[in-house]
């Protein structure tokens, strides 16, 4: 199962303990995630399921790119980090 | 005692209380993030604050002990954004989805609960829950004329004024940058586009009279004549006084016509505030001094009131950012430079609350506690 990350700066918000749940792409993992904590989805991404623009998540170590497509495939060991963006402060 | 004041900014809601010698330091909520407007709802005692945060998007917290703890309540949430349709129907990225609350109204002053609220990029949506969950009016969303719309200042359209008949809640009026100014009847079952007499400058001739396309910074109605509404529009302030359906242009306001906001006396309908500014990019104080125009007579005269109002000074004024107390004696202004400053004799004379604030978005008083 993926392990799941979240910057700290979204603790001000809501609580976001780092967690692992089972997904075969970035989206399914975050569906997964968002499932159990409904409030997060609107804080990662927007109204239409894109990664919202100053919010960077990253897979294995590489952003990824397209927020509107987060069919990239997750191993079992993966780890994915939804960061806070430095533009958009 | 004057009622508390809810101030939105750039970096967090200020409340401040008045006391005998004046305003004490206000309590801080939410510091450090945009706070794009406020509403103490007199109904059920919650506070509303709607955030815009830079990264993490739009949240409306709710607090029901007076700001002393908030929580997430929902937000609107626009529909699934069409695909696949032809090139002359499709809209940009972005087009449905939320940017940013605009306005937060009580829907119905005798059903605590209900909301009316406002959003860029040009949505009304209704809770009928406190806010916990919203439904989009697609009857105003999906008229042919919303294409039209366009952003002034920000890049999307937005709906800035909502107001409710207090004689019936059923029949609303909106104002929408840039979309005129459209009323319902029927709770928003349906629509009609009205406003005749604006006109926007901006615009190529032959669409200089379109009513969709007009640029109402902000509408007020008088509470107790509701169909007496000002409104300070890009091209200068305009007066109705059939609820919207046709409008009177105002042209001599001191010192220049163009300003963000407007404020109306609540049983007075003649009686109304404006804060002038240059137009139309330039956005300052008309050389150098901050001053309020008030009229007593429905437009036919007005007074220049600038005691207490500082110069030099740069100080603008947003649509939001002039608010009257219930009584009509009490008025608030703040500036994008984070003045505050109140009036206890109907714009006479002016006392500074606040000089380093973050930059103003609204403000508005609370009912007492």
């Amino acid at each position: 199962m993926a392990r799941v990350v979240f910057t700290a700066n979204l603790a001000r918000h809501l609580p976001v303990p780092e967690i692992r749940v089972g997904g075969a792409t970035v989206g399914e993992v975050l569906d997964a995630v968002f499932a159990a904590q409904p409030l997060l989805r609107g804080y990662v991404v927007d109204d239409q399921g894109h990664v919202r623009t100053h919010v960077a998540v990253f897979l294995d170590g590489a952003m990824l790119r397209d927020r509107s497509n987060l069919a990239a495939p997750v191993r079992d060991d993966s780890e994915i980090c939804v960061l806070q963006a430095l533009s958009g402060g | 005692m004057p009622q508390p004041l809810h101030v939105a900014t750039r970096k967090g809601l200020f409340v401040f209380e008045r006391g005998a010698k004046g305003y004490a330091s206000p309590s801080v909520h939410f510091l450090g993030d945009p706070v794009s407007m406020s509403f103490a709802d007199p109904r059920d005692g919650s506070w509303y604050a709607a955030l815009a945060l830079g990264h993490f998007g739009v949240k409306l917290r709710r607090s029901d002990d007076h700001g002393r703890t908030w929580n997430d309540v929902g937000v609107p949430v626009y529909p699934e954004q069409p695909a696949d349709l032809p090139e002359s129907e499709r809209e940009k990225p972005g087009a449905w989805t939320l940017h940013q609350i605009w306005s937060l109204e009580a829907a119905d002053p005798r059903t605590p609960g209900t909301l009316w609220c406002g959003t860029i990029p040009g949505g009304l949506f209704r809770s009928d829950d406190r806010g916990q969950s919203w439904t989009l009016v697609r009857s105003l969303w999906d008229r042919p004329e919303r294409r039209k719309w366009f952003g002034g200042g920000y890049d999307w359209p937005g709906i800035h004024s909502v107001l409710v008949d207090p004689r019936d809640p059923k029949h609303v009026t909106v104002g929408v940058s840039c979309g005129g100014v459209w009323t319902t009847r029927d709770a928003g079952s349906s629509w009609e586009l009205i406003g005749k007499g604006m006109f926007a400058a901006y615009m190529p001739p032959e669409l200089r009279d379109d009513l969709s396309i007009q640029d109402p910074h902000l509408i007020v109605a008088c509470p107790s004549r509701p169909d007496a509404i000002w409104a300070q529009h890009h091209n200068g302030v305009f007066r109705s006084t059939d609820g919207g359906r046709s409008f009177r242009e105002i042209a001599n306001v001191p010192p220049s016509v163009f300003g963000f906001a407007v404020a109306v006396h609540p049983r007075d309908p003649e009686t109304a505030w404006f804060a002038p500014a240059v137009k139309d990019e330039c956005r300052v104080p008309v050389d150098g001094k901050v001053v309020v125009a008030r009229t007593r007579d429905g437009g036919k005269t007005f007074q220049r009131l600038d005691r207490g109002l500082p110069a030099p000074a740069y100080d603008i004024v947003y649509r939001h950012g002039l608010a009257i107390d219930e009584t009509g004696g009490v008025l608030a202004m703040a500036s994008t430079t984070g003045s505050l400053w109140t009036s206890e004799d109907g714009g006479d004379s002016w006392m500074t609350v606040g000089q380093h604030l973050p930059p103003v978005y609204s403000v508005r008083f609370a009912p007492t506690a």
